[in-house]
């Protein structure tokens, strides 16, 4: 078969970069959308904050402190990975919307690889859902947590580790969701669920069995806990305390280190990235 | 030799030809939403799809704009072909959906860099060329503004400079006035006119307005997800016949004998004489002169698109109160209310 000779050039060619530069375009849009909507980062500061105060506040009370070291200090790194994941979920999740009001459509017919939108979208919704993460780290002086400028780093890099994860996953159930009605399935059965079972409210030790089976299935076990183990290093937690809010995860009765747990939220985030690209690769 | 000439009629024949299609069908389970359709738009024309809800216009569209696979047949734009080539054709062709695809968090112009971006206009000419498209449709004074602030019609036609930013071959316009009020409309085919004349695009629209049909060059009636006719307005409406010419007299026995004596086609109808003709409103003075006075009233009456439209089909096209009804009207007005 011959091959036609390309039409009259009314088309310029796409410039170099036009995939990095669609990545850019729809990271930027994210980010433009946050900073607009800021009675977005209000409400969604607002459901951490109730869930330090008043479960933290409640629960010292009657946990009562150990050596000093309270349960405060305890839930503070899991709330902020909970506002982490609820974020990055949202910001996946706005994809419905898109759909709903028409917007996907114009991303969907424009010239540009899936994987250019879905990686824009994930690390546009991970670096919201960072960010939000890090505006909670200001409170940690009231809980009486204790920051280092490494910290800071530290938790900025576990934040959008898992940020990432949570966008790909939540981009991934976007792209099975057609209508806004499944959204709210989703948060019912989903993002509550793996929230409540992490170990971001509660130590992951002495749990009955049933429990322990359920948190060691749920993969963001494995990103809540790096958040407290880098928290912890720099607190002065008695070894008492330690013993009593464990911040790391035993697995068949060995203590998982860092690395590992980051190498199960990236894998958990590549399979979910992936599929997020096949999903909207989809034409019918 | 023999391969250069045979290279030159390739390239003549693409030239002559913007989109290309036949047999193109689509079967959504038992229904067969297009069931092979077969025409050519040529470059620079405005070519319009008239046909009643769910005769399967969008569905075409979708498929002429890779949204959608086809389940039968091909279809080519600007050579390209739909289904093995999506990205060219992507890159080639502009759409104004039937519902609203903006995003009305961002401003005016937000929306055309995004669009810029993922449409590879190159980096240098991005400012140009938005500023141009913006002017063309005369939302220059808005670009920093919310689209969220914009009216209906308003953001109907940033939709229509964002499709032309790429400079495509083909602007696609599906439904594109609907929910828009007459002044509106008007405009928004004022811009439409625009961007052909000063871009040189080639427009394929479909509606269900007989009106806006008519602006077209050539018009496919659709129904039931075949093209039931397919001409320009004029030889459409020729099928259908004469003009008529109704007057109204005195003495209708005496004006009619006149008539049939001067050779015209005439008839009474109820209180009056019907004559049939070419040209019904160049004949009014001749007619009046052979009918010689006593002429209270003259009626002339062309043949319209919706004679034609029931010629073809059988049916008016409006038969519940001329709006669609397809979710995607439903979702046109929810975008537009948000
Ligand atoms: N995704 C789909 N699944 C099943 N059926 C569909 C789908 N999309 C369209 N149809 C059906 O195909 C037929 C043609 O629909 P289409 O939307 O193309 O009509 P239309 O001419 O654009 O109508 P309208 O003027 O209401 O917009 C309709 O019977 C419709 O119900
Ligand atoms: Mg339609």
């Amino acid at each position: 078969m011959r091959t036609l000779p390309a039409p009259a050039a009314r088309v310029a060619e796409r410039p170099r970069w036009h995939e990095l530069r669609t990545v850019l375009m729809v990271w930027e849009r994210e980010l433009i959308r946050f900073e607009r909507n800021r009675t977005r980062i209000v409400t969604s500061l607002s459901q951490p904050l109730l869930f330090l105060f008043v479960l933290g506040y409640g629960m010292s009370t009657l946990v009562g402190s150990t050596a000093g070291f309270d349960f405060k200090k305890f839930l503070f790194p899991g709330i902020v990975a909970m506002s982490v994941v609820s974020t990055a979920i949202f910001s996946a999740i706005s994809i419905v919307w898109d759909r709903e009001f028409g917007f996907l459509r114009e991303m969907l017919v424009a010239p540009a690889s899936r994987a250019s939108l879905v990686t824009g979208k994930t690390l546009g919704g991970a670096t919201v859902a960072a960010l939000q993460g890090t505006i909670m780290l200001a409170l940690a002086p009231l809980i009486g947590v204790h920051l280092t400028v490494a910290l800071v780093f530290e938790v900025i890099g576990l934040e959008l580790v898992m940020a990432i994860a949570l966008t790909s996953f939540g981009v991934f159930v976007a792209s099975r969701i057609n209508r806004i009605e499944g959204f709210q399935v989703v948060m019912q059965l989903v993002l509550f669920p793996m929230l409540f079972l992490s170990g971001a409210l509660f130590p992951l030790s002495g749990l009955p069995t049933w429990l322990t089976v359920l948190t060691r299935l749920n993969p963001l076990t494995y990103a809540v806990a790096p958040l407290r183990q880098v928290v912890f290093a720099v607190q002065n937690v008695p070894p008492l305390a330690a013993a009593r809010f464990s911040a790391t995860v035993t697995l068949f009765g060995y203590v998982l280190p860092v690395w590992l747990e980051l190498v199960m939220v990236a894998a958990f985030a590549l399979i979910f990235f992936v599929l997020a690209i096949q999903g909207f690769s989809r034409r019918d | 030799m023999t391969q250069l000439a045979a290279a030159d009629t390739v390239a003549s024949t693409r030239g002559a030809v913007t989109i290309d299609v036949a047999g193109l069908a689509k079967r959504f389970g038992d229904t067969r939403a297009v069931d092979g359709v077969t025409f050519e738009v040529r470059p620079g024309e405005v070519f319009a799809f008239l046909g009643p809800n769910g005769a399967g216009k969008s569905t075409t569209i979708n498929m002429l704009c890779t949204l959608t696979r086809p389940t039968g047949g091909f279809a080519r734009i600007d050579g390209y072909d739909v289904l093995t080539q999506p990205d060219e054709v992507r890159a080639r062709i502009g759409l104004v959906f039937q519902e609203q695809t903006l995003d009305d968090q961002l401003t005016a112009e937000e929306n055309l860099r995004f669009h810029a971006v993922l449409y590879g206009v190159a980096r240098a000419e991005r400012r140009a060329r938005i500023e141009r498209v913006l002017e063309l449709v005369k939302l220059s004074a808005r670009a920093k503004d919310l689209v969220s602030t914009f009216s209906g019609g308003m953001a109907r036609r940033l939709e229509i400079a964002r499709g032309m930013l790429h400079t495509p071959a083909v602007l696609f316009l599906d439904e594109p006035t609907i929910g828009l009020d007459p002044q509106t409309r008007a405009l928004m085919w004022d811009d439409v006119a625009t961007m052909r004349r000063e871009e040189g695009v080639t427009v394929f629209l479909t509606t269900h307005y007989m009106d806006e049909a008519e602006i077209a060059d050539r018009i496919a009636i659709i129904d039931h997800g075949r093209i039931v006719a397919l001409d320009s307005p004029e030889a459409l409406k020729a099928v259908i016949g004469a003009d008529t010419v109704d007057l109204h007299t005195d003495d209708d026995d005496r004006a009619l004998g006149r008539l049939r004596d001067a050779g015209y086609r005439a008839e009474r109808v109820g209180e009056g004489v019907r004559i049939f003709t070419a040209d019904g409103e160049g004949q009014v003075p001749r007619l009046l002169e052979t009918v010689a006075g006593g002429v209270s009233s003259v009626h002339v009456h062309r043949p319209t698109l919706e004679d034609v439209f029931l010629h073809y089909t059988g049916r008016e096209i409006r038969e519940n109160d001329g709006e669609p009804t397809s979710s995607g009207w439903m979702r046109a007005r929810r975008a537009a209310r948000r």
